[in-house]
């Protein structure tokens, strides 16, 4: 089976962030970044799907500047066989713009599976794997937390508020990974070292029209400073009473 | 003047209160363009038509109707189709949809298929000149991005409860319009074979319970929840949820995770029991109105958000807390 597994490189999240000069960015000193979280299980549900279904080939692919082949080689090191970098100055915010890239790479590539992470942690737009479906003519089911592939067909289970979706499909198809599904599999020595032989191609991103833009970035209003009413459970009374006179929630 | 569009969700053959806040939200963008029509499409199976007065009442002008027997579910082909061709047939400006797990997998197949961009995941939105803008919380809810869509129609998903569903000014006795749906149900590929779960009796859902009181590893075992589940039947219109920590435990339906990487909610209330307030979890409730926390540690990062705190033992203060909130209750 071939397999392409879509990756972005995000920051880490677990930072105080302060945005750049012209307002529409971050600051990228001193940031940290990474597979975005749901992605880690893309890849990690391409490699489970490789081993159980026999030898095919699992490609990864990230759009953006060359920082992105660190987090290409990282997928290389875990396991997957060869990576492409569709190269742009950055990420644009337009998930249509990065969807027409990804489809133009993905159109003749003869992938029986296409998988995403739900979305990226940065963004958390989740557009792109629905549109790239969509451009491709593909069946897509997204924000999949089970999943099942045997005999050209899928079954898979998204989560709704408050219930659970059963859907099946055919292969080929395009498969967006909610957390839960697998645990992402760190690289191993021995991987990070045969990651540094594999193939990893690099071509202009063909981006669609953006229309999409950032105007402006802030940090979210600081919650004013909360305070602790009392300890233990004689502090109740008090609670409750501010929660109907002050909060007016009760 | 410019006519709106929203997709108003239905679930089980009832509307769903994301429906409502779309109409708002599309009668808003209507009525500050000069007073167009608002447009709102229904699909479900038989009986659904009799669900579009309501619509009317958030301000609808028109009400598209769906009704087939195959659509008493979600068939991701066929609303993609179907909601395609009805937003070009209403001439809309833009066109609203809900982020809930339906809208966030309708709206992008939506967008593609008419080659127009979508912005995700509003918390406000308008109509500017040429182009929607809006608040998209970004990075895990630390960053607030504004953000900027141009084309015809612009399409945008509304964050659950960030916009409050208002009966209209002048509510509207809508105009509704049969059609049928622009794929045969019977000729898709992707089919959803089962829907199951939901509210069992008398929990509410986190997107649309006014009250949720969430349980963490302060808890110390699974059986204790039942502490927080007590508490939330004291507020009689809540719903309970977790961290990520016991949902991966196992002690609760990973369904119910709140957080970056579970459910982004926004109530009126929050009350958080054990929770340390991890990032992740911050991430995906700090935009409830109101935050209460029940932790014993004074240094925990959940104080740091909370509007009212108390340091202690859980299993002294919920149960007192829920005696209380019983009495407050039974005063009204």
């Amino acid at each position: 089976m071939k397999i392409a597994v879509c990756i972005k490189r995000v920051p880490d999240m677990d930072v105080r962030f302060s945005i750049a000069p012209n307002g529409t960015s971050l600051n990228e000193a001193g940031l940290k970044f990474d597979m975005s979280d749901f992605d880690g299980y893309a890849v990690e549900v391409a490699l489970r799907l490789n081993e159980q279904q026999g030898p095919g080939e699992v490609t990864v692919l990230s759009l953006g500047p060359d920082g992105v082949q660190e987090t290409l080689r990282k997928a290389l090191g875990m396991g997957a066989d060869r990576a492409v970098q569709l190269k742009a100055d950055e990420v644009p915010f337009d998930g249509r713009a990065i969807a027409r890239a990804i489809a133009a790479e993905l159109k003749d590539g003869g992938y029986d599976v296409v998988l995403f992470g739900r979305m990226a942690t940065d963004t958390g737009n989740q557009t792109v794997g629905p549109m790239v479906a969509q451009f491709l003519g593909l069946p897509c089911v997204s924000a999949v937390t089970k999943l099942d592939i045997a005999n050209g067909k899928g079954t898979a289970q998204r989560q709704l508020e408050g219930a659970t979706e059963t859907v099946e499909f055919p292969l080929p198809a395009v498969i967006t990974i909610d957390e839960g599904v697998a645990r992402p599999r760190l690289p191993s020595l021995k991987g990070i070292m045969a990651a540094k032989k594999k193939p990893l191609e690099t071509k202009p991103a063909q981006l669609g029209e953006i229309r999409l833009t950032v105007q402006s970035m802030a940090l979210p209003p600081e919650r004013p400073a909360g305070r602790i009413v009392g300890e233990g459970a004689d502090a109740v009374p008090e609670l409750v009473r501010l929660l109907q006179t002050e909060a007016k929630v009760l | 003047m410019a006519n709106t569009f929203a997709f108003a969700e239905a679930r089980g053959g009832e509307l769903r209160k994301v429906a409502h806040e779309a109409v708002t939200v599309a009668r808003q963008l209507a009525d500050s363009s000069g007073g167009g029509e608002v447009h709102a499409l229904l699909i479900g199976g038989p009986g659904i038509a009799a669900k579009a007065e309501q619509l009317g009442r958030y301000g609808a002008d028109v009400v598209h109707v769906v009704e087939h027997a195959e659509l008493a579910g979600y068939s991701p082909e066929v609303y993609a189709a179907t909601v395609a061709e009805r937003i070009r047939a209403s001439g809309a400006r833009a066109a609203i949809f809900s982020s809930s797990a339906l809208g966030r997998d309708l709206a992008p197949r939506v967008a593609a298929t008419l080659d127009v961009s979508l912005a995700s995941d509003l918390t406000t939105v308008e109509l500017q000149g040429d182009a929607l803008t809006g608040k998209h919380p970004t990075h895990t809810g630390k960053i607030v991005t504004s953000v900027r869509l141009t084309g015809t129609p612009a399409l945008a998903t509304i964050r659950p409860g960030a916009v409050t569903a208002e009966a209209a000014a002048q509510p509207k006795q809508a105009r509704v319009e049969t059609v049928q749906p622009a794929l045969d149900p019977a000729g898709v590929k992707v089919r959803v074979t089962a829907t199951e779960g939901g509210r069992g009796g008398k929990q509410l859902d986190l997107a649309e319970a006014p009250v949720i009181v969430s349980g963490g590893r302060g808890l110390r075992e699974a059986a204790n929840f039942k502490l927080v589940e007590e508490l939330a039947d004291a507020f009689g219109n809540a719903a309970v949820g977790a961290t990520r920590a016991v949902t991966d435990d196992g002690w609760r339906d990973p369904a119910t995770q709140i957080g970056q990487t579970g459910r982004l909610v926004n109530p009126e209330l929050y009350v958080a029991v054990g929770i340390s307030g991890a990032i992740q979890h911050l991430a995906g409730m700090r935009n409830s109105r109101v935050i209460v926390a029940i932790n014993k540690d004074k240094d925990a990062p959940i104080f740091k958000v909370a509007d009212y705190g108390i340091v202690g033992d859980l299993f002294e203060i919920v149960p007192r807390l829920t005696e209380e909130v019983k009495k407050a209750r039974a005063h009204h």
